[in-house]
């Protein structure tokens, strides 16, 4: 799988080289070995999910992806060169946004400003000329102020834009968060469970959303999820991870169907 | 503006006002759209432009005259200009209710044999595609909104921005073509087909002629004074009829602006925005937005709340008088003055009703209180009666003669007259030409002489010549003696007390009147939860004493009031029983619409019926429910029957003297 040409979906979209690399990434905690020696890449275009039964180091890994962590072994290979050790928002700039499990909006402000907290990286005004509101931090505001109005209208969010995000229902806050690193125009858009905690319907919008995401921007997407059936619906490949090691890479049908992946979920006796 | 000048040339189609609306208000606004937290807007002038463009492009497709186009979705400047552009070149617009399933999609399509389908969204191409296979007239889907379509066959779809495209590069070659198809268009030519929502059997197609909408259009404008200055939102479906005569035939005719809303959702918020000076909305849109009003004055601070009821205790008492220009004393004119700035006009602003000249409302009864509390604000809230089939209006309210109970006099230009059974007849310019392809339905409706039943009974009111509706005709019967019985006129009546869900009322073939009365859980509860009364069960809060005695006082009042009529005051209810469980859509008992079922209930509830005819205090009685998962259980309860007081009648039943 190292070739650079891509592959074709089941549904016919052509998959770009690859965007990312993983190559034997260990990450310990003191003595606790949270992943174990894992290399998978993530292709250009493409839904890539990880999943694996609870503790199985799936946060940690988007944690690693996002900058967040430092891999204590192995190394992060973006757009074929190695990436340094960064901070978070360097990362960011790079163009790797994301959301959180639990989500981390600023529940006092409006969802509009909320998503506009997702252009931040970049605005380039100084202090000054956005304290004052003039000249170029007003261009740049009324510039980004309609990347985000795309990106309300595309999400459907626009009978909440001046809602306090604090008076929300928990589907629509995942929403809002998914707009604000939609609003950063990511090449690489990082969602931690997405549809953790939601009913039935609010799953299939959300399902919804990240495929015309996909389909709309072309954004690669990489995902946490738990439910399986999501996942398998969802997503062109599926990293599964256990115990901090990975125990299946493939196409949907291929992981569904390996023994490891089965042993994984429904348990085997010892 | 003088009428004359409207009049002026030959106005006999709406390509034909919207040519001359693009000449005479060239620069005036005549749609904005929400879009992208910007509300855009297009001049008349560069709406022409717009509806050229999509009608060269349907040239383009072949669109040929007499071709029926079909268009569903929210509404949007660009679906208005798609069934002015379908009339322009000689075809059939036909709207279509954008939450219909696609089964009756299929059936609308296939009746009226659309050719064309221009529809708004992702949602509304898959419908048609689903059924499109056993269309065999269908040929084009012309789509709005992209979104989501990337990966769709381009075989029969083609999208709104390439339509035009098309159209405007072929402007040369066809704008002569297209500007004799429109100006050949005549005043008998077909302008809209509009399917009425049909709860009983199929749709039927209302064809609707140019005369039918421009003449109704004239004379509800000038009834209103409706000029180019207006504003109003477009938000209840196209398919309606309403929307068709205000967005469209009152709007092309009088020059002013329609506004679309961003989406369905923001609808308050765009209301409050563009502040609309011409607004129709359902009693139900008017009592939700009353009920939200008075949630948030309840979490207001206790100064705030208590300024709030003292004007508003003014309003109520000298708002009406105000409005209808009665005389008012200097002081209380003061005071309302000092109110206006105070609540009124802030209330107002929240409600988007700041500057509204004209309000409508119609389509059911909308409660007293609801209706006296926006106009003491000083909002002119009248109400209007009418149908598909009269273009809309049958009745309407003139400035100054508003009133609750009543519809208001007949429309310009609409003779009425009642049947011998109480049913309301019209006859108008309005009056729709034909049933699309259903003679004898249109011939079991209009007579020969253009007389259309409405289906509803009524009465005109001695003295104000006001018409008012008591029920559908086929619901209303009589008692054994012989007294008219109007179950629906009492409910509704029962209906406005907060504490009442729902109500039955039965009487038809008997001496008296009695009734089952459904309490409404959330209100009820409410009260129970501020009064301390403790209660394990809704059967057990229904059976309450206190409960009782409360809707034993509700109905009692609505005695007293139905007493004041003294051709329903028969109707009054003599023994009521609450029920031991609401009546529910799933059980057969309502309709999905909340309609009432009465011969079900009525025979499914025959021991309940019985005991409260038969003069027994309670009855016992058993009941099987059917629970959202299909599960059926059993209730059991023990029901009291109350007797209430009714009020003596106020005259003899007339119909001797008449």
């Amino acid at each position: 799988m190292k070739d650079t040409e891509g592959y074709v979906t089941a549904d016919g979209r052509q998959i770009g080289g690859v965007l990312m690399e993983m190559r034997n990434i260990t990450l310990r905690f003191g003595g606790v070995v949270a992943i174990n020696g894992i290399s998978f890449d993530i292709r250009e275009g493409e839904i890539r999910a990880i999943i694996g039964p609870n503790g199985a180091g799936k946060s940690s890994m988007l944690n690693i992806i996002s900058g967040f962590y430092t891999p204590s072994e192995g190394e992060v290979l973006y757009r074929g060169e190695r990436r340094p050790a960064m901070k978070p928002y360097e990362v960011a700039r790079m163009g790797v946004a994301r959301t959180f499990q639990n989500i981390a909006l600023f529940e006092g402000m409006t969802v509009l400003d909320n998503v506009m907290t997702g252009r931040l990286t970049h605005m380039h005004a100084g202090t000054l000329s956005q304290a004052l509101w003039f000249g170029r931090a007003r261009d740049e505001e009324m510039e980004n102020r309609e990347k985000v109005e795309r990106v309300i209208d595309f999400l459907e969010i626009q009978n909440i834009r001046k809602t306090p995000v604090g008076r929300l229902p928990y589907g629509l806050k995942k929403r809002v968060e998914l707009a604000r690193a939609l609003a950063a125009e990511p090449s690489l858009l990082l969602l931690d469970e997405p549809m953790a905690g939601m009913n039935v319907e609010e799953k299939e919008d959300m399902s919804r959303f990240i495929l015309d995401v996909n389909d709309e921007f072309g954004t690669t997407i990489c995902l946490i999820e738990h439910d399986m059936g999501v996942v398998m619906d969802l997503s062109d490949r599926v990293v599964v991870m256990d115990y901090g090691r990975k125990i299946g890479d493939g196409v949907p049908d291929e992981v569904r169907r390996s023994q490891d992946v089965i042993d994984a979920y429904l348990g085997v006796p010892h | 503006m003088a009428d004359e000048a409207r009049d002026a040339g030959n106005l006999r189609s709406i390509p034909a006002l919207l040519k001359r609306n693009a000449e005479r208000f060239a620069d005036r606004p005549a749609y904005r759209e929400k879009e992208y937290g910007i509300w855009q807007s297009w001049t008349w002038s560069e709406t022409a432009e717009e509806v050229e463009a999509l009608a060269l492009g349907l040239l383009e497709l072949g669109a040929k005259k007499g071709d029926f186009v079909a268009i569903i979705g929210r509404n949007r400047p660009y679906l208005y200009w798609s069934m002015v552009a379908a009339e322009m070149v000689g075809a059939i617009p036909v709207p279509l209710y954008q939450d219909s399933v696609a089964d009756e999609m299929a059936y609308v399509l296939d009746h009226c044999g659309a050719r064309f389908v221009i529809a708004g969204d992702q949602e509304q191409v898959d419908k048609v595609m689903e059924v499109a296979e056993g269309l065999h007239q269908f040929e084009q889907l012309v789509y709005l909104d992209p979104r989501g379509m990337r990966k769709y066959g381009h075989d029969h779809l083609t999208s709104f921005a390439e339509v035009q495209r098309r159209g405007r590069a072929a402007r040369n070659a066809r704008a002569q073509d297209l500007a004799a198809r429109w100006s050949g268009l005549g005043y008998d030519d077909t302008c809209v087909m509009l399917y009425t929502s049909g709860t009983t059997g199929k749709p039927k197609g209302v064809v609707l002629s140019n005369r039918n909408i421009i003449e109704t259009a004239k004379a509800s404008a000038g009834f209103d004074h409706l000029t180019e200055a207006e504003e109003v939102l477009a938000y209840l479906p196209m398919a309606w009829v309403g929307d068709f005569i205000f967005s469209i035939g009152q709007a092309y005719w009088a020059g002013f602006c329609v506004n679309c809303p961003e989406s369905a959702d923001t609808m308050m918020t765009d209301l409050r925005e563009i502040a609309p000076t011409y607004y129709f909305a359902p009693p139900r849109v008017f009592e939700t937005q009353l009920t939200q009003i008075m949630i948030r004055m309840e979490d207001a601070g206790a100064p705030k709340r208590r300024m709030f009821r003292h004007f508003l205790d003014h309003a109520r008492r000298v708002g009406p008088d105000l409005l209808d220009g009665k005389p008012v004393s200097a002081a209380d004119r003061a005071k309302y003055a000092l109110g206006e700035v105070l609540v009124y006009g802030p209330l107002k602003n929240t409600l988007g009703f700041s500057r509204i000249r004209v309000g409508y409302t119609a389509g059911e009864a909308i409660g007293p209180e609801i209706f006296d509390f926006y106009r003491a604000l000083g909002i002119n809230l009248k109400q209007l009666y009418g149908q598909t089939e009269a273009s809309v209006f049958i009745t309407q309210q003139p400035d100054g003669e508003v009133r609750s109970d009543t519809v208001g006099v007949p429309s310009p230009g609409v003779e009425l007259k009642i049947g011998e059974t109480g049913e309301v007849f019209y006859r108008s310019p309005g009056t729709f030409v034909e049933y699309y392809k259903n003679a004898s339905s249109t011939a079991d409706t209009k007579d020969a002489e253009g007389w259309v039943a409405t289906g509803d009974a009524g009465f005109i009111e001695e003295g104000s010549g006001h018409l008012r509706i008591i029920d559908r005709a086929k619901d209303v019967g009589q008692m054994a003696d012989g007294a008219l019985f109007a179950p629906k006129y009492v409910e509704n009546k029962l209906k406005f007390y907060p504490n009442i869900l729902e109500a039955v009322v039965f009487g038809a073939g008997r001496e008296r009147c009695c009734a089952f009365i459904n309490i409404d859980l959330t209100a009820v509860g409410n009260w129970a939860e501020r009064n301390n009364i403790a209660y394990a069960s809704y059967q057990e809060l229904a059976q309450h004493p206190q409960v009782l005695d409360m809707i034993q006082a509700n109905v009692e009042e609505t005695n007293a009031s139905v007493a004041n009529d003294e051709m329903l005051s028969g109707c009054q209810v003599h023994r009521f029983l609450v029920l031991h469980k609401e009546l529910d859509a799933d059980d057969g008992e309502l309709t999905r619409t909340r309609k009432v079922r009465r011969k079900i209930i009525a025979e499914k509830f025959a021991d309940l019926v019985a005991a409260l005819y038969d003069g027994s205090d309670e009855i016992y009685t058993e009941t099987e429910v059917t629970y959202e998962d299909g599960r059926k259980g059993r209730i059991r309860a023990t029901l009291q029957i109350r007797d209430a007081r009714t009020a003596p009648v106020v005259a003899p039943v007339r119909e001797a003297a008449e």
